[in-house]
């Protein structure tokens, strides 16, 4: 059995919440360009060139790319042939939240949900721990900004309502989300599981590397087809009028309950952060 | 694009009254910052009529909390919040004499219909632009409700700082009128 200690999870954690709150992934940045190049708004594309600016600064000066630096939000695969010691693994993960925001200046956004009281140190991190074959630990921190994240949604749909039905809640939900979410956004949509399993998908998909296509190829077209759908509603960039609502739709899927229909889209802001480490 | 107006703060009736929806505004001067927590305490004061932490007569409020300050700068990273969770309490303020609102995001009929009323504007600052919007805040202090930390009213110092007018004192409304403009969905 490997042996990790779980002060090497810390440091990790603690690199990764810096990492990917000051340095936007080459995939946004690029999906960004090509956004500019296809947007016919003045306005839109003055916008679009100030989030690369944004990007550039953040990584040159080393300051978050957003002022929300989000619910660290972390997953985890575990190696069954692997031994954390030395210290639990999640608070393993939540020291390295805590030093990284403290050591890198990022936002601590966590607070009780009736008094509002701040944790003060951005704690717990929302840990998703999933055991794979193999004796390495890959550790993925995606923080998640609150704006996006409130427009986000799950439903359980009446399965008579098909393909079509799936795709008029998610076209809708982007419509009525409108400028709130800090458009060009990135659409992840989780399909079937259970009401939990939904959402959960849908937050995987937004890992998945921006401009790469779905393995699945029927899902592929209908990324293709909603992408469309979404961006003839016209909201734009910071949703003041536009060709590019979103920059990507992602989509996983899963058997479900012969009795359901379950359905997540969770928005993603165009600081669509996430970096990874494997140990 | 229209060329950009310079507004500098405190604002009079005449300034907001010129603004249009879609005008690009630079503005300098002392804006203060504020989010939920501060404002249901702010508009617990109005109401009670006791004095406010900042004379709030032509004023602008940034909805805001930025990153800490790393050693040697003013502020962290310093873009706009989501407007609408202010909505409950803004026309309370703009009432009591709040001239103009930065954020993202739509506002409700009583927050337009008040600026409408008591002459005030909403503009956007570019959400998720938080790195390039701090080189426009030139300090920043503290001065209400440190215990709030992130949502603690903050007296910034601003020049030329970027927005755009979402809301003018017409009643118009530039994200409906530019989604309109782009929408290829038919009319349901």
């Amino acid at each position: 059995m490997r042996e990790v200690a779980a002060s090497r999870i810390t440091e990790a954690v603690r690199d990764l919440c810096i990492k990917a709150n000051t340095q936007l992934g080459e995939d946004v940045l690029d999906a960004l360009k090509r956004a500019l190049k296809e947007e016919e708004s003045p306005q839109g594309r003055d916008i679009l060139e100030k989030l690369i600016l944004n990007a550039q600064i953040a990584r040159e000066e080393n300051i978050p790319i957003c002022q929300d630096t989000g619910f660290a939000v972390v997953f985890v695969e575990l190696g069954q042939d692997v031994h954390v010691s030395g210290g639990s693994l999640v608070e393993a993960i939540n020291e390295g939240v805590r030093q990284g925001y403290k050591d890198g200046y990022l936002r601590k956004s966590i607070c009780h949900p009736f008094t509002r009281q701040n944790t003060g140190d951005n704690t717990p991190a929302i840990v998703h721990i999933e055991v794979v074959p193999g004796d390495k630990i890959k550790l993925i921190v995606a923080p998640k900004g609150g704006g996006s994240e409130n427009m986000s949604r799950v439903t359980m749909l009446t399965p008579a309502v098909g393909i079509e039905g799936i795709k008029d809640f998610v076209v809708q939900r982007v419509k009525e989300s409108g400028p709130n979410p800090c458009p060009p956004t990135i659409i992840g949509v989780g399909i079937g599981g259970t009401f939990e399993m939904a959402a959960i998908l849908a937050k995987k998909s937004l890992l998945r590397e921006l401009g790469t296509k779905n393995r699945d190829p029927e899902l592929q077209k209908l990324e293709e087809d909603w992408l469309k759908a979404i961006n003839d509603l016209g909201i734009g960039p910071q949703g003041l009028g536009g060709r590019i609502t979103s920059l990507a739709v992602h989509i996983e899927m899963m058997p479900c309950h012969i009795a359901s229909l379950p359905v997540a889209v969770n928005i993603q802001c165009h600081a669509a952060r996430h970096k990874e480490i494997e140990l | 694009m229209s060329d950009v107006i310079k507004l500098t703060t405190p604002l009079s009736d005449a300034d907001v009254e010129k603004l249009n929806i879609g005008d690009r505004v630079e503005i300098t001067g002392i804006i203060y910052t504020g989010r939920d927590a501060a404002h249901k305490r702010l508009v617990e004061l109005v109401k009670e009529g006791k004095e406010l932490p900042f004379d709030i007569k032509g004023q602008i409020i940034y909805y805001v909390g930025p990153s800490p300050a790393p050693p040697g700068r003013p502020v962290g990273a310093a873009g706009p919040t989501t407007s609408y969770r202010m909505d409950p309490y803004a026309p309370v303020l703009i009432e009591a004499g709040l001239k103009g609102m930065i954020g993202k995001g739509a506002r409700n009929q009583e927050v337009i219909e008040a600026m409408m009323r008591f002459k005030a504007v909403y503009f956007a600052a570019i959400g998720g632009a938080g790195a390039l919007m701090a080189k426009s805040i030139k300090s920043a202090e503290v001065i209400a409700y440190p215990e709030l930390g992130p949502e603690a009213v903050r007296k910034l110092e601003v020049v030329n700082f970027p927005v755009v007018v979402v809301n003018d004192v017409r009643g118009n409304d530039l994200y409906r009128e530019g989604v309109k403009k782009y929408s290829r969905q038919k009319a349901a």
